[in-house]
């Protein structure tokens, strides 16, 4: 009786195990075909060279141990010869702490403060629809700096001119790489082998095949894995900003519309660069409208006294009162957002915003980094950072399992990923969706309930420190 | 006590369906309780169909040895930071390079080939000439291993002490001692074979209260599927024990800790009790240790 019980549950892993595996698509080209062209051997092929496929090949190159593997970076774009120019791109990433000591560690970060970045010291959070804020600060919280925004295509170069450095010998890359597909890896003796071909009729073959092709991703599909998705019907709308009047300019503003929230990320003492979501038809048109006209819009919208409910005016001001009598903060030391005078000229553009979250990172001898493990939306302009923090614990589990003797492939390091990171990366995925749903809301109840919210949060030392805490990490 | 019991469950049986199904002898030392060797009688397969058999079942990391499988995940770190600590930025793929290693009741070689891979100068031996076989041949298999190949040989430890006294920077007895019935004998050989200056590491379960009423619900239900040594638990041997056995033997015992398996998601973890099994680590002192 013992003995079923123990075999059954054996039998249940194994078919958990087997089911797992058969999931996996199957392209599979003809055996002898395909030995004949493989053009390259690899322990690990990266497929997406994009700001977290970069990273992860130089960390890998930087990693004592991983720097003993072969690994073929895949990515689909021309190498670009790089020029910082006088004028600022309108895509930045806001990066946090633990994306600057990850950089830092890859001797990343000193090439990003010989180009361009800008310190971000306080943040300022508001509603359209209350008196409610919340901010933080680098003083009173870390002291250190809150965030980092640096243009994406500072940051790439930043990442490949170390990529590219003498410092790294085991990485090769292939640009305007055009992948046609992957075969399902086969156990090879001991060994599972991938095969990437590439539409040349060149065949990359590899241990561990790592996904980092963005939110689209071409391997994700191949691993025949779950994938949870939906579109917000928002767009968020970048711009690179002129201030009316030059300032400081080290703090973050947003303020939630009903139709999305509105941000101002500074990059100079003059210039911010704005990240602004909102319907996908209203985004239409304010990509339409003349230089004047929009950033009339963009003043208003940071501006504009909204409808208020006098319920909801009265009990947050009753709100803010207690706390003061409480000696907590009350949230009425609000700073004023800067107002813009200009955009500069054609740097409006207008990105789909959605949410998607990959249900398995890993797959046998796959798994995935980044965009292409989940998306989220960008009003905690955490996007990219979770991506950052895939590379650190992959990188770090794959190390590890070589120190210990094991395989790259090794289901252990691969779960242990997968677990450790959608443990971080998925609640902060419902955090910013379920912010995001919140603040579309003008229903009296709801504003009341974010405002005392906010306000509540903003005067509780220990929960703020809990979200920047988890912010950063 | 519940999950508890069916994880050991689990381990015994793999334990017992190994030293009973197919005779696996890897166990059978010289210092072997007679009881265990329970012959099977008939035997209608070819060498080569058992041979295979019993390959596939040491070797497939879901098949009957799973747990000793996983087990590496712990004992291979556990062994390579006894013996050498390389800073972060500093680790190569093999630190245990020049380390001459013995593994004690190798089997089927899962813990030697691991260790291997970690640069070791392994050597395994095992009373099962079979195993021995089968951990030669399957060492080629994996190409890491072409140019540091475990060397297994069919003896007793008592017998590979005397020819190889004070020759390993670490001996290593995984899940051996509690098959053996002398004890004394055994521990003294351990140490005979070590360097002095050299380490000792022995993982074994624990003969507590909680351990011997798990033996005993095990060996009942057991029985009823295939004869079976039912006294397997009172040969246990607790930490004091055998950190007094080791320490007559001019050893001095470092470090002593707890581990856990949980056989659904097939996980060891160190534990902060030694209730159900224990990793110890010894050193074998110098002369001029010894004399201070
Ligand atoms: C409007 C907006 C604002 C944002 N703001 C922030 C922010 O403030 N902070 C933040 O952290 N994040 C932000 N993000 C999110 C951030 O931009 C993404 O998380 C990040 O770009 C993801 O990087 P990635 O390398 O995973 O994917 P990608 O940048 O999408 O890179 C994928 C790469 O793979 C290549 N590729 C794809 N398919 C193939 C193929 N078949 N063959 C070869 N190559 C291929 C592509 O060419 C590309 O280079 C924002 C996003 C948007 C849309």
């Amino acid at each position: 009786m013992v003995l079923c019980r123990v075999n059954s549950l054996n039998n249940l892993l194994m078919t958990r195990i087997s089911t797992h595996a058969r999931n996996v698509s199957t392209t599979r080209l003809s055996g002898d075909n395909t030995q004949d062209k493989v053009k390259g051997k690899y322990d690990i092929i990266i497929a997406g060279g994009g700001m977290v496929g970069c990273t992860l090949a130089c960390a890998m190159g930087k990693n004592s141990l991983l720097s003993k593997l072969k690994i073929l970076l895949l990515e689909g774009s021309p190498d670009k010869k790089f020029v910082l120019k006088p004028e600022y791109s309108n895509r930045v990433v806001a990066l946090n702490q633990n994306t600057k000591s990850l950089m830092n560690s890859i001797d990343v970060w000193p090439h990003v403060e010989n180009m361009r970045l800008q310190p971000v010291r306080h943040m300022q959070v508001w509603d359209a629809c209350s008196e409610a804020l919340i901010s933080f600060s680098s003083s009173d919280i870390l002291d250190d700096d809150v965030a980092y925004i640096v243009e994406n295509d500072v940051l790439l170069e930043a990442i490949n001119k170390e990529l590219k450095s003498n410092a790294i010998q085991n990485v090769d890359i292939v640009y305007g790489a055009k992948i046609a597909g992957y075969d399902s890896p086969k156990a090879l003796g001991r060994e599972m082998r991938n095969l990437v071909k590439m539409e040349n009729g060149d065949c990359y073959s590899c241990d561990l095949l790592i996904g980092a092709d963005g939110v689209n991703s071409k391997v994700r599909q191949s691993m025949g894995v779950q994938y949870v998705s939906w579109d917000y019907d928002q767009m968020g709308v970048v711009a690179t900003l002129h201030l009316a009047e030059e300032c400081e300019n080290t703090t973050a503003w947003q303020r939630f519309l009903p139709s999305g929230p509105v941000a101002l990320l500074p990059l100079n003492s003059t210039t911010s660069s704005l990240v602004w979501s909102m319907g996908t038809a209203q985004a239409k048109h304010v990509l339409s409208l003349s230089d004047e006209s929009f950033v009339d819009e963009l003043n208003d919208a940071l501006w504009k006294q909204y409808p208020r409910s006098s319920a909801v005016d009265a009990c947050v001001s009753w709100v803010g009162a207690a706390l003061r009598r409480a000696g907590l903060p009350d949230g009425a030391q609000r700073q004023l957002p800067p107002s813009v005078r200009a955009a500069a000229p054609a740097s409006r553009a207008a990105f789909p915003l959605g949410f998607g979250h990959s249900a398995r990172y890993v797959a046998p001898a796959r798994a995935l980094v980044g965009d292409a493990a989940h998306r989220v939306h960008p009003l905690a302009g955490q996007g990219v950072n979770l991506g950052f923090g895939d590379v650190k614990d992959l990188t770090q589990f794959l190390s590890d399992a070589l120190y210990a003797g094991l395989d790259i492939t090794h289901p252990s390091p691969l779960e242990k990923y997968e677990s450790g990171r959608q443990r971080h990366n998925v609640p902060t995925q419902l955090a910013s969706d379920a912010l995001c749903r919140l603040y579309s809301l003008q229903l009296v109840p709801a504003v009341l309930a974010r405002s005392v919210g906010l306000q509540l949060t903003n005067a509780l030392h220990p929960i703020k420190k809990m979200i920047m805490s988890h912010a950063t990490t | 006590m519940k999950n508890h019991s069916l994880t050991y469950l689990k381990m015994f049986l793999s334990r017992n369906l190994s030293s009973q199904g197919y005779k696996c002898p890897s166990r059978a030392f010289a210092t072997l309780n007679n009881k265990t060797a329970i012959k099977e009688t008939t035997i209608d397969q070819s060498h080569v169909d058992k041979h295979s058999k019993i390959a596939k079942e040491w070797w497939d990391p879901n098949g009957k040895m799973i747990a000793l499988h996983s087990y590496n995940l712990l004992r291979v770190p556990y062994i390579r930071d006894g013996l050498v600590i390389e800073e972060p930025f500093k680790r190569t793929l093999t630190p245990l390079s020049n380390k001459k290693i013995l593994d004690v009741g190798c089997g089927g070689g899962i813990l030697s080939e691991a260790i291997a891979r970690l640069g070791a100068n392994v050597t395994g031996i095992d009373a099962s000439s079979e195993l021995i076989e089968l951990a030669s041949d399957h060492c080629k298999l994996d190409p890491k291993l072409v140019d540091n190949r475990p060397s297994y040989h069919c003896t007793t430890i008592e017998e590979h002490s005397q020819s190889f006294p004070d020759h390993y920077d670490a001996v290593v007895a995984s899940e051996v001692i509690e098959h053996v019935a002398n004890k004394e004998l055994f521990v003294s050989s351990l140490v005979r074979a070590v360097k002095p200056g050299g380490k000792l590491f022995v993982t074994t379960p624990n003969r507590t209260r909680p351990m011997q009423i798990l033996g005993i619900c095990v060996a009942e239900h057991i029985l009823r599927v295939v004869p079976v040594n039912t006294h397997d638990y009172e040969m246990f041997i607790t930490p004091n024990e055998l950190t007094f056995l080791l320490e007559k033997n001019n050893c001095h015992v470092q470090a002593i800790h707890g581990m856990m398996y949980y056989p659904v998601v097939n996980r060891w973890t160190w534990s902060s009790s030694t209730t159900f099994m224990y990793a110890l680590q010894a050193e074998k002192l110098t002369d001029e240790d010894s004399n201070v």
